[in-house]
């Protein structure tokens, strides 16, 4: 139980996927300038992580370690995160119209978010258990979402500053996720 | 566009990480060393040309609509390969590069050229425009890499640089995470604020 | 009167020059008796650092608004000079000059005119620079020197390696090791109260921020204890930068929520925070990286706790 909260709330705070691991900059940096659309793509990212940590534990333990098969886990890992990100898509679209108007558009763009192929990949390299596997996936994602929404709020007030012209953009979205980074900080040492 | 340029071009005019602002991810993680910057940028190369030239002569092959997948699966087995050579030839890099090295399937850079270039392009001008493209990609590694370094350790490619100033303390946010974002955005900035003068 | 009020505390986009720098004024009056008083307690080296910080500040300001090719009067409205003090007030008694220089020019530079000068830095600028500086130089940030420079290590410290701390008295009045600005809270209070007073600060932020810390750090049992109910919040809320931070630092305009219900949410998440790193996280002192937290979720705060008239303002904005 102790384990399950320590990787939950590390997953979250102490090593932040986006501020601390540096996954998922990609959308991080590309979907949030509306607090709107960050909240959505979160959601997506939440949802397609704890799916793909189930879904590549169970390839993992049942296909890869007993034909010894570890060292193809990049090839096969991104090709499960890519159908599963198709067939949630289409299950999505056929039940749940509204859900898939909010999240349609951001699943496609889930498949190169490094952060789902990155916490599958840390999935194994720690050697979680299946319980472990699905919490660091959702923690991981919930920490990303928390980050980017974040992150978002602080660009929307942003819109009307007066941010130099050469620093507009990119830039100043970095910079912003350096302040943001220190600010976690403190919980360093925390678990 | 003569062939010297599509080489040029991914080195300044659209630099990965300055211009087009793709892959992030690898600039701002394993750049807390130049030595780190350096290996990362190479296999990030050699995955590149690799995949540009096999997607270039399977271009006429792959059937349009499923045609991502199929870049993604290209480049997952280059990657693939890149990591069991790091592994075996160079464990140390391969350790400190960690999951960075799988992950170069996700970098931006190499899907997108792909499918912006390598998929309408012959084999000849698909090879320069990936090593121009990787080229680019491992001297911004460099030089972001470089600057944490030298501020973060004190240290260049692991040498002591600053010898004439004996009471330098390093600044050790260089070389953790907000370090990164920051001198990246810095970075970024000033070579915007350049271009825009050069106009 | 009404209108007046709104424009010197809430808006982001000051109006008048003059309210802004009446209110900065005040600020740094406000903030000269505890200064003093460390300039009393640790000697003159101390007033060097306390004169750097707000010098640099405002010259760095200057030197980036003639660059960026704007009036370079915005750097004398008093902000830069509360950034600069503040920043210094941040260090310890026994840092070297070139902290704060460095500092300042982090304030100035990278928390402040990146976004395009006052009222538009997401962060604390002073806390931002403090949280560079504590990543970069930890052993220099936390290298606590008592009366003439001895060192000595802080009561948060001593308390979490479970020695003797001051008395409350000590705590209180201030003689006892710290960063310059954390040192007397009777001053700080002094200073605090004025300033809400004059409607400069709101009393929201400070005193749930307080409350928040007081509450928690009294009911739950501090690392590798059990007891809950058993804490020493008198002694948390005396210590470390609190009163500093809750008072002259969680309270800036820019940085914190226009909306009562928000400043009251500011407050308590900061105290959160504050009491959890305080308890149980890997530094002693946590009202910095609190408040920059709570800092970055301004933006939010404010649009979950304005509701339906969110439109108009962000409008008028």
């Amino acid at each position: 139980m102790n384990q399950i909260a320590v990787i939950f709330f590390s997953a979250i705070l102490i090593n932040n996927f986006v501020l601390i691991r540096f996954l998922g900059i990609c959308p991080f940096l590309g979907i949030s300038q509306k607090i709107e659309t960050a909240i959505g793509m979160s959601l997506a990212v939440i949802f397609v992580m704890t799916v793909a940590s189930l879904a590549t534990w169970i390839v993992q333990t049942y296909l890869l370690l007993p034909y010894d098969l570890v060292y193809l886990r990049t090839i096969v890992f991104i090709l499960v995160i890519a159908v599963l990100v198709q067939f949630v898509e289409m299950v999505i679209q056929k039940s749940s119209p509204t859900l898939y108007q909010a999240l349609g558009v951001y699943l496609p763009l889930i498949t190169t978010n490094c952060a789902v192929l990155g916490v599958t990949i840390l999935n194994l390299n720690e050697a979680y258990s299946l319980i472990e596997a699905l919490v660091h996936g959702f923690a991981a994602a919930v920490g990303f979402g928390l980050a980017i929404v974040v992150f978002a709020g602080i660009r929307e007030r942003l819109e009307l500053a007066e941010i130099p012209e050469a620093l507009q953009g990119f830039p100043i979205a970095l910079i912003i996720a350096g302040l943001l980074s220190i600010s976690f900080f403190g919980f360093q040492g925390l678990l | 566009m003569n062939d010297l340029k599509v080489f040029w071009r991914g080195i300044f005019d659209e630099n990965p990480i300055f211009r087009l602002l793709l892959g992030m991810c690898p600039a701002l993680a394993v750049s807390i060393a130049a030595g780190h910057g350096f290996g990362m940028g190479l296999a990030a190369t050699a995955v590149l040309v690799a995949s540009n030239i096999l997607i270039s002569l399977m271009r006429r092959v792959i059937p349009d609509s499923i045609r991502i997948p199929c870049y993604i699966v290209v480049i997952a087995t280059f990657v693939t390969m890149v990591d069991l050579v790091m592994a075996a030839f160079v464990p140390a890099l391969h350790e400190v590069l960690g999951i960075f090295i799988p992950l170069i399937v996700v970098n931006c850079i190499i899907l997108q050229r792909a499918e912006a270039f390598a998929a309408k392009n012959g084999v000849w001008r698909s090879t320069l425009d990936g090593l121009g493209m990787g080229v680019g990609f491992t001297l911004a590694l460099v030089l972001v890499s470089s600057i944490r370094e030298i501020l973060g350790s004190g240290t260049l490619f692991g040498i002591e640089v600053l010898w004439f100033w004996q009471s330098f303390e390093p600044m050790r946010i260089m070389v953790s995470p907000p370090g990164a974002f920051i001198v990246l955005g810095l970075l970024i900035g000033l070579i915007n604020f350049l271009s825009m003068r050069k106009a | 009167m009404e209108i007046k009020k709104l424009a010197v505390s809430s808006s982001p986009h000051l109006h008048s020059q003059n309210s802004v720098r009446r209110a900065m004024l005040w600020v740094l009056a406000a903030l000269a008796p505890a200064s003093l008083f460390a300039v009393y307690y640790y000697g003159f080296y101390v007033l060097v650092l306390l004169v750097a910080g707000p010098v640099v500040a405002v010259a760095s300001e200057a030197l980036i608004l003639r660059l960026r090719r704007k009036p370079i009067t915005a750097a004398f409205d008093g902000s830069a000079a509360v950034t600069g003090l503040l920043l210094a007030l941040n260090v310890p008694a026994g840092a070297s000059w070139w902290l704060v220089v460095i500092g300042a020019l982090l304030a100035i530079g990278i928390g402040k005119q990146v976004f395009g000068g006052i009222g538009h830095n997401p962060f604390n600028p002073a806390l931002a620079a403090r949280a560079i500086l504590v990543v970069s130089w930890p052993e220099r940030m936390t290298r606590w020197v008592g009366p003439g420079l001895v060192s000595s290590a802080t009561p948060l410290a001593e308390y979490r390696a479970g020695n003797l701390v001051p008395s409350n008295f000590d705590l209180f009045f201030g003689f006892r090791p710290g960063s310059l600005g954390e040192m007397s809270v009777f001053l700080l209070l002094v200073g605090g109260i004025t300033l809400i007073y004059l409607e400069i600060i709101d009393w929201k932020i400070p005193v749930s921020f307080i409350g928040t810390v007081a509450f928690l750090t009294w009911v739950l049992p501090r690392e590798g204890q059990t007891a809950f109910f058993a804490g020493d919040p008198i002694f948390h809320v005396l210590s470390g930068g609190l009163i500093l931070g809750a008072f002259f630092m969680a309270t800036d305009w820019t940085t914190s929520p226009i909306t009562k219900r928000g400043r009251v949410v500011m407050g308590v998440g900061a105290g959160i925070i504050t009491a959890i790193i305080r308890l149980y996280g890997g530094l002693p002192e946590g009202v910095t990286f609190a408040i920059l937290i709570m800092n970055a979720c301004t933006p939010l705060i404010d649009r979950y706790t304005l509701g339906k008239s969110y439109g108009s303002v962000r409008g008028a904005a």
